[in-house]
C-alpha cells in the first residue's frame, strides 16, 4: 500500500496537468463544434460529444490499470505486445469495417477501434527493447536494419490497409534513432530520397540526374579536385551532344536520359582510372552514391509510373501539393484557413463559431480540430494550444534524459517522436503548412481508439518514469 | 558524448516548429485582413455554381435536348424571422398547408442534423422563370431565403424518349458511389443522358460571399479569389434522324413493338422506335413525380426500350442465317432444286409450309419462305458427317450465330441491352435428358422454338448482310465536343461467313420482295429503290404472331438496315413489311410516293392494341 501511494507522489504532476488540459480543451471544442441553437445538448449517444466523454472515462481507467502493472512488465513483454499488434494490424484487412477507403478499423458492438494506434504503442516498446541491449549498436549495419524494420512492417501493413496516412507516424521514431546515435547521414540520405521521389513526378529523369551529378562535381571541388572536376564536366558534356545530336539526332525523353546516363558512366570511368593510378580511394563512396542516387531516381519513377494505379497517383500528388483538388484535399485546407482566419486575435467566443459548424469544414472534428480552436478562441487561442504541445515535448525530453534505464529513455524519445509528428501534420495542414494526411491531434481530436491510444502512449512513459532510478530491460 | 549535442538539436527542433506555427496563425489571424469578417455583422456563404448540361443534337444539327431555367428556394433558417405567409404562398403557388409542410420537414432535418441552421439548404425546388420574377420584387421581404438558378432539361421534339432517358436528382446510392454527387444534384438515369453522364454534366463551380445579418450580398470573398467558374458540359450529337424518328413513332402509334434503323456503312442508328412511348417532357422537373407512377404502371409498359430489352423468336428471318451458315459449310448448293409437298415430313413430325411454286431453289426458298426447304437445311448443318453428334452441330450453329452478334449483348451505348438467348447442346441435354437430334429442335431453323433476338440485334443482322459479312458495333453517338468517340465504335466484326456466300442469299430477299406470286413482301416495293428484305411470323404462345421483317436499302451500296417488330400483328407481311419500306421510303426519298400513300395510311390506321383489348374484354366476358 505504502509502495503504491509513493508510485503515484513519483509521478510527473506537471505532465498529468497538461494532459487534463489539453483533453478537457479538445472536448470542448468537439462540444462547440456539434452545438446548434435550435437543438440544444442533449447527452444521447448518438452525439459525438457524449461518446468522446465515454471515450474520456475509458481512457481515465486505463490509466489506473497502466499504474496496477509492474514497470519490469513492458519491458519484458515488448516483444509479445508487438506480435500481437501486428497480427491484428494483418487481421483487420480482412475482418475490419471500411471508412473512407482504408480498411483500418474494428468495429465491436458499434465502437470502432484502429489497431495502427495500439501499434504506436507496442513499435515505441519494441523499438524501446531492441535498442536498450548493451550490445546494440547503431555502427553496426545489421543493427540498423534491425532498428528500421521494426518500424516499417507496420507501415507496410497500413498500406496494404489503404491507410498509409497513419502508418507514416512510425516514420517519426527516426528522431529517437538519432538521439541514440544514428548517424545524421540516414536522415539526410532519408530526406534527399524523399526529395527525389517528389522530384520525379514533377521533372524529367535526366534533370534530376544532372542535378545530382552537379552535386557529385561540388563535392569533387570540395575536396580541391578542381581539375577532376572540370574533366568529369566536360566528359559528360561531350558525351550528352554526341548521344543526343548526334547518334539520336534530336532530343527526346529517351535520347536525353541516355545520353546523360553514358556521360556520367565515361566520368565515373575516369574518375575510377584516377583513384586506381593516385589512390584517392575516397572518391569511390561518392561514385557509388552518385549510381545509387540514379538507380532510385528510375526505380522511384518506375514505381510511381507503372505500379502506382491512376487513382492512386493522384491521391499521391495532390497529398503532396502537386496538383489542386478544390472539391477535395484543396477545398479542405481553403475552408480550414478561413476559419481560423476568422477567429482574428480573440476569436469569436466558445460555441459562438459559425465557419466550423457543420459541413463547411469537413471532417472538422477529427482531422480539422484545430480550426475550431481557431475560430472560437482566436489567435489567443491557437497559440496557446501549441506553446501547450510543445512544453509537453519539451517536458518529456526532460523526464527522458532523466531515466536511468536506456529502455525508459528510448521509450520516452518514441513517444515524444510519434506526437511531434502528430502535432507538426495535424496543425500543419490546417493552416497550409503540411500537406494534408488524414491523422488526429493528439488528446483533441474526435475519436475514441486515438485518444485511447495517445493515453497509454504516454502514461506508459509516466509510469515507466516513476521507476526511473531503476534498471529496466 | 554526443547525446547532449543531439538531444539539444531536437530541442531547438521542436521550438522552432512552434515558433513557425505561431507565426503563420500570426499572420493568418491578426495580420492576413482578407480572412477577417466579423461574427456579427457578416457570413460567408458558398453558393454552388451549377454547369448547364450539355446540348443534345440530332444527326442533322437539329436541336434536340436544350435546357430552361427554374429557380430554387433556398432557406438559412438561423436569419428567417416571421413574415407575412399568405404573401409567401401567393407568390409561390402554393396553399398554407404545403407550406406547413415544407417549414416542418426543415425542422425534422435541423433536429436529425442534417442541415445547419447557418448554412443554406434546399427549401421549394424547381421554381418557374415567371414566378420567380414577380418573388424576385418581393424577396426583400423575406430575410433568410434566396433563391438559386438551376437549369432542367427541355425537350424540342416529343420523341425519342426511350433514346435520350431522364434526369433527375441524385439518390443517397450514386452519391456513395460517385463523389461528384451532393444531394440535390441532378443526374443522367436512363438512355443517352446515363450513358454520356460525365461528358453531359460538365463541372460544377463554386462562389464564395459574404452576406449580411439580413441575408443581403455584400460582395465576394476576398475578391473571388476563390471561386471557381461552373463549366458547361459537352454538347453530344446523336446518330437519330429526329424526322425519320417522329415519323416511325406516328406509324407505330397504336401498335406494341420495336423498329431499329442503323446505317450499315458505320452502325449509327438512324431511328429506334419502342412503341408505345412517351413524351420525354412528361419527366422534366415537378411534372416527373406526377407522371412516372402513371407511366410506370401503365400495362403496355410505355417506359420499356423494345428495340433493346424484348426478346422475340426471329420467326422466318431467321432464315437468312440459316442459308448463309448452310453455304459456309459447304451442306448447301444454291442451285439444287427441292420439291416442296407442303410440308415437311420427317419421322413423327410435320412441318407445314406457306403455298407457292415449285420446285424451289435457295433464292426461291428465301423469296417464298419455304419451311420445307429450310427444315432440310438445318438437319443438314446439325447432322453434318463432319461432326460426331448433333451436340456438336449445334455449337457449330450456335458459332455463326454469334459472329453476327446474336446471344449477346451487343455492346451498344445504349442504355439497357438484353442479350436474348441462343440454346447450346447442354440446355438441350438438360430438356431432353440426353436424347435429342436435329429433329427434336427442328424448329429453331425456320427461326423459332427457343431462340430469342432483339430488335437491335435483328438490325444489325440485316446490317450484316447487307455489307457482305461485317458489322459495326451499333451506337447512338455521333460526335462529342472536343472528344473521339470510343475505339469499339470504330472495329469492324467480321462473321464466319465467306463474303461470296452473301449474293445468293441477297438475291432471295431481293426477291422476296420483287418476286411473283408466292414472294412474301411485294408490299414492300418502292418505285426506284431495289429493297432486300426479309418478313417472319414469329409465334407466340400468349397470342396472335408476331409481325417481324428485316430489309436493307439500296441493294447495292445500302443506306439503311432494318429490323421492324410488331406485337400480335400477325404475318410479318401484313405489318412489319409495309412499316419497314415506309421507314425506307421516307428516310431514303424524304416522301412516300403517291402510289404507296394507302399503304402509309393503311398503316397509321392499323390500331391493333385496341383489337387485341377488345378480343381480351370478350375473353373476360365469357
Amino acid at each position: 500500500m505504502k509502495r503504491s501511494r509513493s508510485k503515484i507522489k513519483g509521478t510527473d504532476w506537471f505532465t498529468v496537468i497538461l494532459y487534463l488540459l489539453l483533453v478537457t480543451f479538445g472536448w470542448m471544442n468537439i462540444l462547440a463544434a456539434n452545438i446548434e441553437p435550435n437543438a440544444p445538448v442533449s447527452f444521447d449517444f448518438s452525439t459525438e460529444y457524449t461518446k468522446q466523454l465515454i471515450w474520456i472515462g475509458i481512457s481515465f481507467l486505463t490509466i489506473g490499470v497502466i499504474y496496477l502493472i509492474d514497470s519490469k512488465f513492458y519491458a519484458a513483454f515488448a516483444g509479445m505486445f508487438y506480435i500481437i499488434t501486428t497480427v491484428m494490424l494483418i487481421m483487420v484487412i480482412f475482418v475490419g469495417v471500411e471508412i473512407n477507403a482504408a480498411k483500418a478499423w474494428f468495429e465491436i458492438a458499434g465502437m470502432r477501434f484502429q489497431p495502427i494506434e495500439l501499434a504506436k504503442v507496442s513499435t515505441s516498446l519494441m523499438i524501446a527493447h531492441t535498442l536498450s541491449r548493451t550490445q546494440f549498436s547503431f555502427t553496426k549495419l545489421q543493427n540498423i536494419l534491425i532498428a528500421f524494420a521494426i518500424i516499417i512492417i507496420p507501415l507496410l501493413i497500413t498500406i496494404l490497409q489503404n491507410d498509409l496516412g497513419s502508418g507514416l507516424v512510425l516514420l517519426a521514431i527516426v528522431i529517437t534513432f538519432f538521439r541514440e546515435g544514428l548517424s545524421p547521414f540516414f536522415i539526410i540520405a532519408g530526406i534527399i530520397a524523399i526529395i527525389i521521389f517528389i522530384l520525379t513526378m514533377i521533372i524529367p529523369n535526366h534533370l534530376i540526374i544532372l542535378a545530382l551529378t552537379a552535386a557529385f562535381i561540388i563535392a569533387l571541388l570540395f575536396y580541391k579536385q578542381i581539375k577532376s572536376a572540370l574533366i568529369s564536366l566536360l566528359i559528360i558534356a561531350i558525351s550528352y551532344s554526341l548521344v543526343t545530336q548526334v547518334f539520336y539526332n534530336d532530343a527526346t525523353e529517351m535520347s536525353n536520359n541516355i545520353g546523360v546516363i553514358t556521360g556520367i558512366a565515361a566520368a565515373s570511368l575516369f574518375i575510377a582510372a584516377r583513384v586506381f593510378l593516385k589512390r584517392q580511394s575516397h572518391l569511390i563512396i561518392y561514385i557509388i552514391m552518385l549510381w545509387g542516387s540514379i538507380g532510385f531516381t528510375y526505380t522511384a519513377d518506375y514505381i510511381f509510373e507503372e505500379m502506382l494505379g491512376a487513382y492512386q497517383q493522384n491521391r499521391i500528388m495532390v497529398m503532396i501539393g502537386l496538383k489542386d483538388d478544390p472539391h477535395g484535399a484543396g477545398y479542405n485546407v481553403n475552408q480550414s484557413k478561413i476559419a481560423i482566419g476568422s477567429g482574428g486575435v480573440q476569436g469569436k467566443g466558445f460555441m459562438e463559431g459559425t465557419q466550423t459548424k457543420f459541413d463547411f469544414v469537413p471532417e472538422q472534428t477529427t482531422d480539422f480540430i484545430f480550426c475550431t480552436v481557431g475560430e472560437e478562441w482566436g489567435f489567443i487561442g491557437t497559440s496557446a494550444v501549441i506553446i501547450a504541445f510543445i512544453t509537453l515535448l519539451l517536458r518529456l525530453i526532460y523526464l527522458s534524459e532523466r531515466q536511468y534505464s536506456s529502455f525508459s529513455r528510448i521509450y520516452g524519445y518514441s513517444v515524444v517522436s510519434i506526437l511531434f509528428f502528430h502535432i507538426i501534420v495535424n496543425i500543419g495542414m490546417t493552416i497550409g503548412l503540411a500537406p494534408v494526411i488524414g491523422i488526429p491531434l493528439p488528446f483533441f481530436s474526435y475519436g475514441g481508439s486515438a485518444l485511447w491510444g495517445f493515453t497509454i502512449l504516454l502514461f506508459i512513459f509516466l509510469k515507466l518514469d516513476t521507476n526511473r532510478a531503476e534498471l529496466l530491460r | 558524448m554526443g547525446s547532449n549535442n543531439r538531444t539539444i538539436l531536437i530541442v531547438i527542433a521542436i521550438i522552432l516548429v512552434g515558433l513557425i506555427f505561431i507565426g503563420k496563425l500570426f499572420m493568418l489571424q491578426v495580420v492576413d485582413p482578407s480572412y477577417k469578417f466579423s461574427a456579427e455583422s457578416n457570413t460567408q456563404r458558398k453558393l454552388t455554381e451549377f454547369a448547364a448540361r450539355g446540348l443534345i443534337y440530332d444527326r442533322n444539327k437539329n436541336l434536340v435536348v436544350a435546357n430552361q431555367a427554374t429557380y430554387d428556394i433556398m432557406i438559412v433558417p438561423r436569419e428567417v424571422t416571421p413574415f407575412d405567409s399568405t404573401k409567401f404562398c401567393n407568390l409561390l403557388g402554393i396553399d398554407k398547408k404545403h407550406l406547413d409542410r415544407l417549414f416542418a420537414n426543415v425542422e425534422y432535418n435541423i433536429q436529425r442534423r442534417r442541415i445547419s441552421t447557418f448554412q443554406p439548404s434546399l427549401f421549394f425546388k424547381q421554381l418557374s422563370a415567371e414566378k420567380h420574377t414577380i418573388l424576385q420584387e418581393h424577396l426583400y421581404k423575406f430575410p433568410g431565403f434566396f433563391t438559386r438558378r438551376r437549369t432542367v432539361r427541355k425537350y424540342e421534339y416529343p420523341n425519342a424518349a426511350h433514346i435520350l432517358g431522364y434526369v433527375t436528382e441524385v439518390n443517397d446510392a450514386m452519391i456513395e458511389r460517385d463523389s461528384y454527387y451532393r444531394a440535390g444534384d441532378y443526374a443522367g438515369i436512363s438512355g443517352i443522358e446515363n450513358t454520356y453522364e460525365k461528358e453531359l454534366r460538365g463541372e460544377k463551380g463554386a462562389r464564395y460571399i459574404l452576406v449580411d445579418v439580413h441575408g443581403r450580398e455584400k460582395g465576394s470573398l476576398r475578391g473571388g479569389r476563390m471561386d471557381s467558374a461552373a463549366i458547361a458540359g459537352k454538347d453530344l450529337t446523336i446518330s437519330i434522324d429526329i424526322d425519320l424518328q417522329a415519323y416511325g413513332e406516328k406509324i407505330m402509334q397504336n401498335k406494341t413493338g420495336a423498329i431499329v434503323a442503323l446505317e450499315p456503312s458505320s452502325g449509327e442508328i438512324l431511328s429506334m422506335v419502342s412503341s408505345p412511348t412517351y413524351d420525354p417532357s412528361l419527366l422534366i422537373g415537378r411534372n416527373r413525380s406526377e407522371n412516372f407512377p402513371v407511366l410506370a404502371h401503365d400495362t403496355l409498359s410505355p417506359l420499356l426500350n423494345r428495340a433493346t430489352m424484348s426478346s422475340y423468336p426471329p420467326g422466318s428471318t431467321f432464315k437468312v442465317l440459316m442459308a448463309l451458315m448452310a453455304l459456309e459449310e459447304d451442306v448447301l448448293d444454291p442451285s439444287q432444286r427441292y420439291s416442296c409437298i407442303g410440308a415437311y415430313y420427317a419421322p413423327g413430325v410435320r412441318v407445314s409450309c406457306r403455298p407457292h411454286y415449285n420446285p424451289v431453289n435457295l433464292v426461291s426458298s428465301i423469296a417464298n419462305s419455304c419451311n420445307s426447304h429450310f427444315c432440310e437445311i438445318f438437319r443438314n448443318v446439325i447432322d453434318n458427317p463432319k461432326y460426331a453428334s448433333p451436340s456438336e452441330g449445334l455449337s457449330k450453329w450456335r458459332e455463326y450465330l454469334l459472329s453476327y452478334g446474336l446471344g449477346e449483348r451487343p455492346g451498344s451505348d445504349l442504355f439497357n441491352e438484353t442479350s436474348g438467348f441462343l440454346p447450346n447442346s447442354y440446355y438441350y441435354d438438360r430438356i431432353y435428358n440426353n436424347v435429342w437430334g436435329s429433329l427434336t429442335v427442328l424448329s429453331l431453323g425456320i427461326g423459332q422454338g427457343e431462340v430469342l433476338t432483339t430488335p437491335l440485334q435483328m438490325a444489325n443482322v440485316a446490317a450484316t448482310i447487307a455489307n457482305r459479312g461485317y458489322y459495326y458495333t451499333p451506337r447512338i453517338i455521333k460526335d462529342i465536343e472536343g472528344v473521339t468517340i470510343p475505339d469499339k465504335f470504330n472495329i469492324r466484326h467480321y462473321s464466319n461467313v465467306d463474303s461470296a456466300h452473301y449474293e445468293p442469299v441477297i438475291e432471295g430477299m431481293e426477291q422476296s420482295i420483287l418476286g411473283d406470286f408466292g414472294s412474301t413482301a411485294r408490299i414492300a416495293q418502292i418505285p426506284g429503290i431495289s429493297v432486300c428484305g426479309k418478313t417472319g411470323t414469329s409465334q407466340n404462345p400468349h397470342g396472335e404472331n408476331h409481325s417481324v421483317f428485316i430489309a436493307f436499302a439500296p441493294k447495292e451500296d445500302p443506306e439503311i438496315a432494318i429490323a421492324v417488330f410488331v406485337e400480335n400483328a400477325g404475318s410479318g407481311s401484313s405489318v412489319a413489311a409495309p412499316i419497314a419500306s415506309l421507314i425506307i421510303e421516307q428516310y431514303l426519298n424524304s416522301e412516300i410516293h403517291y402510289t404507296r400513300r394507302w399503304v402509309e395510311e393503311r398503316m397509321l390506321n392499323l390500331n391493333i392494341n385496341e383489337k387485341i383489348a377488345e378480343s381480351e374484354n370478350r375473353v373476360e366476358q365469357e
